[in-house]
């Protein structure tokens, strides 16, 4: 079955025709065109589909589009803001916290939703809320340099 | 996937009669629902998702002491909550389930009704001798939880009922309870083994009442009877521990699998029980390495 599903995705309400069976991860990537959140392992031990619901961080791939509405949605999409990227983002690229990319816009986001919530983490809870994130390529610790980085940029809210 | 009518009752009255219709499951945080619906390892025609349903998400002090935490909290709620202080096992062992994207969805009550032997929200509820509030068309019935458990993902709960809560007593003085596990990897894991423990000390440091529960050792989470009746009547010392610890591996019923031998799940049993109770002394404020010289 089809049917229309209204919610707040990057600051604006977006309306789409979406399938009944549509994880929120469909809605955004096949619906919505946010293609930034992936899907890896597609049953939440991979993190890749990372998206902030109301400021916390899920597995979009473990939520249905049908719960989305009355939901604020951030993907990455939404964290750079008038073409400068976020502290998290800058801190990446610049630390070198990214090799193939596919688990970035996930870390970014756990990251996220880590930061503001604790301003100044240590490491062990910077490796805590990034531990549902899986990346095959760093090694992680240019991962955690870099959040702490952007703490630091963002001035240790 | 089969198709399926999404449902957001907001009364229990609506998710109740949606659930006798039939072919209908209830969909709380949806981490193990939704992944084993697009494996085609489960199937419905209609999911009721209770979230809308304010007693299935609250946590509230209960007027005559104790808590009722709502099935469909999430075990980041449940972490973060003010429960943590009575009962710093319960909120210790939510954090343990999933990472945090898995927390911040994942229910406290579909860990239990997913009914895995290594549900890790589970031991601790059991040491603290929660009862499960189930409503269904006959009116509510109020069972220890630990008797609702019949094998891995099988629940002695009715497709037509709908776990609403957890009620925990009040923790009685001089009460302790933790719940360790073993995971190859730190985080993002699947228990081998865990172990809970309770005990309740008299005025004279007496053990007056003890409880193990085990997770990933059965079918179904299990308590450690032989071991908890050692524990009774005696003054807790380091022999006691592992002498405790050796009885509930002779008790456990572990198979062997992908994650570990019966034997090694054993091995850790002992040790694992021996230090859950020496985490339960040292919040009572006994050292036991003292008291075993």
């Amino acid at each position: 079955m089809k049917t229309l599903i209204t919610c707040t995705v990057n600051g604006e309400e977006r309306t789409a025709l979406a399938d009944t069976r549509d994880t929120l991860l469909e809605l955004l990537r096949d619906r919505l065109g946010l293609t930034g959140a992936k899907e890896g392992c597609g049953n939440g031990n991979c993190g890749t589909c990372t998206v902030l619901v109301d400021g916390a961080a899920v597995c979009s791939c473990l939520m249905l589009a049908q719960e989305a509405p009355g939901h604020a949605i951030v993907t990455i999409e939404g964290l750079a803001k008038g073409g400068a990227l976020h502290p998290i983002q800058q801190a990446i690229v610049e630390i070198g916290g990214t090799q193939c990319g596919f688990c970035t816009p996930g870390i970014v986001l756990s990251a996220k939703a880590l930061l503001d919530a604790n301003g100044l983490p240590t490491d062990a809870e910077i490796r805590h809320a990034i531990a549902g994130n899986l990346c095959r390529c760093t090694g992680y610790g240019k991962i955690v340099e870099a959040i702490h980085s952007a703490a630091a940029t963002l001035g240790g809210r | 996937m089969r198709d399926f009518v999404y449902e957001r009752p907001q009364t229990m009255a609506q998710a109740l009669t949606l659930l006798t219709a039939g072919d209908a499951k209830v969909l709380a945080g949806g981490t193990d629902l939704i992944a084993q619906m697009r494996e085609g390892r489960r199937s419905a025609g209609c999911l009721v998702d209770v979230k809308g349903i304010g007693e299935l998400t609250r946590i509230s002090m209960l007027p005559e002491g104790g808590v009722a935490i709502g099935a469909a909290a999430s075990a980041a709620a449940v972490s973060r909550s003010a429960i943590a202080a009575n009962y710093p096992a319960v909120a210790q062992s939510a954090r343990l389930i999933g990472g945090v994207q898995v927390q911040n969805r994942a229910s406290l009550g579909g860990n239990i009704c997913n009914c895995a032997p290594s549900a890790d929200g589970v031991p601790a509820l059991v040491c603290h001798a929660a009862e499960a509030r189930i409503a269904g068309p006959a009116g509510t019935r109020q069972v220890p939880l630990e008797e609702i458990f019949v094998g891995p993902g099988k629940i002695a709960i009715e497709a037509s009922e709908l776990l609403v809560s957890i009620v925990l007593p009040p923790p009685p003085a001089r009460s302790a309870v933790a719940y360790l596990r073993f995971t190859p990897r730190r985080e993002m894991d699947i228990a081998i083994a865990g172990a809970g423990t309770y005990i309740r000390l008299d005025q004279r440091g007496v053990i007056a009442e003890a409880r193990v529960a085990l997770a990933s050792v059965a079918p179904t989470p299990m308590r450690a009877p032989l071991a908890e009746q050692r524990l009774v009547g005696e003054r807790p010392t380091l022999a006691l521990l592992e002498e405790v610890g050796r009885r509930a591996a002779h008790e456990a019923r572990p198979i062997s699998d992908t994650r570990g031998s019966a034997d090694y799940r054993r091995s850790l049993v002992a040790v694992l029980t021996m230090r859950a109770l020496g985490d339960c002394c040292g919040q009572l404020g006994i050292d036991v390495e003292a008291t075993s010289k």
